[in-house]
């Protein structure tokens, strides 16, 4: 397992790697699982991770060599939107906290996909304001004992592990008195119940935690570090935009442009004003991805990123509520309001009602537009800060 | 964001090519220079005081800016006397004339006469003596139509060298004037006879504006009526597309006065920028900046490399821009309460500009319109 002999990782190593994985375990006569398990031995699973635990220290940059190879052989990936939590925020924060055990524990089966991850971050009085959270984790012997109510939990009722954070101290202010934990989805004091959203499907959870037991080997991080150890977790949610091209069109502009073009029936001066303002808009977000895309890879990473989130919600919100407007008399009806709990989000694929109803989420879910419009107010132009009386008062005494 | 689920067939035409929407070390240094003399010789006081005079054009700035630092030249390639560049780093020039106001006549001479003239300037003629004399920064042109008008609307008013046009930008400092007619397009000089230049009273002061009017005119003829529309629709896409850099200038520097302010200025026992209210609506101005620089950098790249995605990035870039620019000084002049008010503070120099370029080459209206035609999006 050692590192120390590797040799130097280019891409035409990386190349020669991915095409020894490939002949050795054929996908087309490779099981899925056996296949994903062989390449994250490889190291070719996320390359910029250290050897050993699915990587080879290489630049992140070099992962497109591998993923380039792998499609032209058509092997399987490991359906990323499916295991989203646990590759996107519990993978990396296991890797900048975690104990060389727990990496070896947890990295292989999340991302292979044996294992689902959900997070438990958000409590019915800790939204925005998330470092309030009043779920209780209490030291008993080599464990720690959970009370408390998570919410917003997407993928809970398929969740093997969760990450959680708990309040370990009451009498520290807020931020400090926070530790985070591995839960383990199947300890009988987890309750998941299917939260019922303006869809009528149930996407989301609220778990209940009643003496649930941790042991203190499931802790990351230091006893009362736990919000560090969160921004870590929470950076990572919003880093993943501008990762890949988006093509012209490509969002939810797609569908009603369409819809346009097949319609003319549909078509009134007022909606074509709103579609044109909306379609330059999003066309205009586009290339703000675009820009930002070309900053990364340049080794030039702008603030931008914060922004593209805020562009997202409010201009899916707008294309899908004149989505829904434009259809007229079939805009009055709905595709399916039966209970359902979807393993993934759709965010297109399903008819103009759903995406208009869905979409209200997008400027909640992650950080609300408010608080993100904060974050770039003082973290990018610099501007003061609101006068606060939250910060240096024990936790306990707050006012909720 | 997830993948988009769409069937193939759903997809519109896409770009032919990915844009480089970023700056290069050249043009980061072509900005410096502009921005340093610009801050030597057209700071706020002087742009104010100049707009009072009977002329507020400084000869000696556009002497540094066209000649020394060799702006004028830039779309010009080196064999027709020019510097052999590109849109990109004209746009970047504009970016900078954007954040200063400065009255200078760039967009009107060194990007649209100028992009006319190279159109027509292939096989030497006159057309190319007088580009040469554009790109070297000892003379300056403007195409004589009226300001407003967009690249759609390139076919020619005047039936000959007789006539009025209304409302063209920096023709009280141009020594030449290239009339488009049903004849073709005329080169006259500006001080010949039959030609007079009564300057109006202009919105936005810093780009004066003048009635031209033509009464047995005599020039040279540069191209026939063809020839002349087309050359005359390439300038007025070319002046539509760094236009939108211009505009992200000005949005720029609204929103940084805004917030250098805002940050001072105390209200409440507190600075006003800590409100929410008004973080909020700066930092909306923000992604409206970022967001205006990627639409702007499109459009530089697609002229600059004659990309046939190029009609549909300007129209996409002057439809966005034009409203960024007027936000941004809108709240310019709001978030300075009452000081943004005064004559003696620069804000009002900014509004009126970003007011008259939403106007300037087609409004956003206009090239909504486009975007229309050009994505297939037709009107009921």
């Amino acid at each position: 397992m050692s590192p120390a002999a590797a040799p130097a990782v280019d891409a035409t190593e990386i190349r020669r790697r991915t095409r020894e994985l490939l002949t050795a375990h054929p996908p087309a006569t490779t099981d899925r699982t056996d296949f994903l398990k062989a390449r994250f031995d490889a190291g070719l699973a996320w390359v910029h991770y250290p050897v050993g635990l699915g990587g080879l220290d290489a630049p992140r940059s070099l992962q497109q060599v591998v993923d380039a190879e792998l499609a032209a052989a058509d092997a399987p990936d490991n359906a990323p939107r499916r295991i989203g939590i646990g590759l996107g925020m519990a993978a990396p924060t296991i890797l900048g906290f975690g104990t060389d055990e727990q990496k070896r524990r947890f990295l292989r089966p999340l991302w292979v996909g044996e294992e689902v991850w959900c997070q438990l971050f958000s409590e019915p009085g800790a939204g925005s304001d998330l470092a309030a959270l009043a779920t209780r984790a209490v030291r008993d012997g080599d464990d720690w004992v959970i009370d408390g109510q998570k919410v917003w939990t997407s993928s809970a009722h398929v969740a093997r592990w969760a990450i959680l954070i708990a309040r370990t101290d009451p009498d520290l202010p807020k931020h400090r008195g926070i530790s985070y934990f591995i839960c383990d989805m199947t300890d009988p004091g987890v309750d998941v119940r299917p939260l019922r959203q303006i869809t009528g499907e149930a996407e989301f959870n609220e778990v209940f935690l009643s003496g649930v037991r941790i042991p203190d080997s499931h802790r990351l991080g230091p006893v009362g570090d736990g919000w560090k150890v969160a921004q870590t977790t929470l950076m990572n949610e919003r880093v993943s935009i501008g990762g890949s091209r988006i093509p012209r069109e490509g969002g939810m502009i797609g569908p009603v442009s369409q819809t346009w073009r097949n319609r003319p029936d549909l078509r009134t001066h007022d909606t074509h004003q709103r579609l044109l303002t909306l379609w330059v808009e999003a066309e205009v977000a586009r290339l703000t991805g675009e820009r930002l895309r070309q900053q990364l890879v340049a080794g030039q990473p702008g603030p931008e990123g914060s922004g593209m989130k805020l562009a997202f919600a409010r201009l899916n919100q707008q294309i899908s509520g004149l989505e829904v407007e434009l259809l007229g008399d079939e805009g009055l009806l709905y595709g399916d309001w039966t209970m359902v709990r979807p393993e993934l989000v759709d965010f297109t694929g399903r008819d103009a009602g759903y995406r208009y109803l869905r979409s209200k989420g997008n400027s909640i879910e992650g950080g609300t537009s408010e608080v993100l419009l904060n974050i770039v107010a003082e973290r990018v132009l610099g501007l003061p800060a609101e006068p606060r009386n939250d910060k240096d008062v024990a936790w306990k005494d707050l006012s909720r | 964001m997830t993948a988009p689920t769409q069937p193939p067939a759903a997809t519109p035409e896409q770009p032919s090519a990915t844009p480089d929407l970023l700056y290069t070390q050249d043009e980061e240094d072509l900005r410096s220079a502009v921005r340093a003399l610009l801050a030597d010789r057209a700071d706020a006081p002087t742009v104010i005081a100049a707009t009072e005079s009977d002329t507020p054009y400084d000869p000696r700035l556009w002497e540094a800016l066209a000649t020394g630092i060799g702006a004028a030249g830039l779309l010009v390639p080196e064999k027709l006397g020019g510097q052999g560049a590109s849109h990109r780093e004209a746009a970047v020039v504009l970016e900078e004339l954007g954040r200063s106001v400065a009255p200078a006549p760039y967009l009107t001479s060194s990007v649209v006469a100028t992009e006319t003239l190279l159109a027509l300037a292939r096989d030497g003629g006159p057309a190319a003596a007088l580009l040469a004399e554009l790109a070297s920064g000892a003379r300056t042109a403007v195409l004589a139509v009226p300001f407003a008008t967009p690249p759609s609307g390139a076919r020619a008013a005047l039936t000959s060298l007789d006539g009025t046009v209304r409302g063209v930008a920096d023709a009280a400092v141009a020594d030449v004037l290239l009339v488009p007619t049903a004849e073709g397009l005329y080169a006259v000089e500006a001080t010949a006879p039959g030609v007079v230049v009564e300057p109006l009273v202009p919105l936005d002061l810093t780009r004066p504006l003048a009635t031209l009017t033509l009464s047995g005119a005599t020039g040279t003829l540069l191209a026939d009526a063809d020839a002349s529309t087309t050359a005359v629709r390439r300038g007025l896409l070319a002046g539509a597309g760094l236009l939108a850099s211009e505009q992200l200038g000005i949005a720029e520097w609204c929103l940084t006065e805004t917030v250098r302010y805002t940050r001072e200025r105390h209200q409440f026992n507190r600075p006003v920028g800590s409100f929410q209210s008004l973080k909020h609506r700066m930092a909306q101005l923000w992604l409206e900046v970022v967001s205006a620089r990627a639409a702007a950098r499109n459009a530089a790249d697609a002229l600059a490399t004659g990309s046939p995605d190029a009609p549909l990035a300007v129209a996409v870039a002057q439809a966005y821009c034009s409203g960024v620019a007027v936000h941004a000084a809108e709240e310019c002049v709001q978030l300075h309460g009452g000081i943004g008010m005064t004559w003696e503070h620069p804000a009002h120099l900014y509004l009126k500009r970003a007011k008259a370029d939403s106007i300037a080459y087609g409004s956003a209206g206009t090239h909504r319109e486009a975007v229309a035609e050009l994505a297939e999006l037709p009107a009921p």
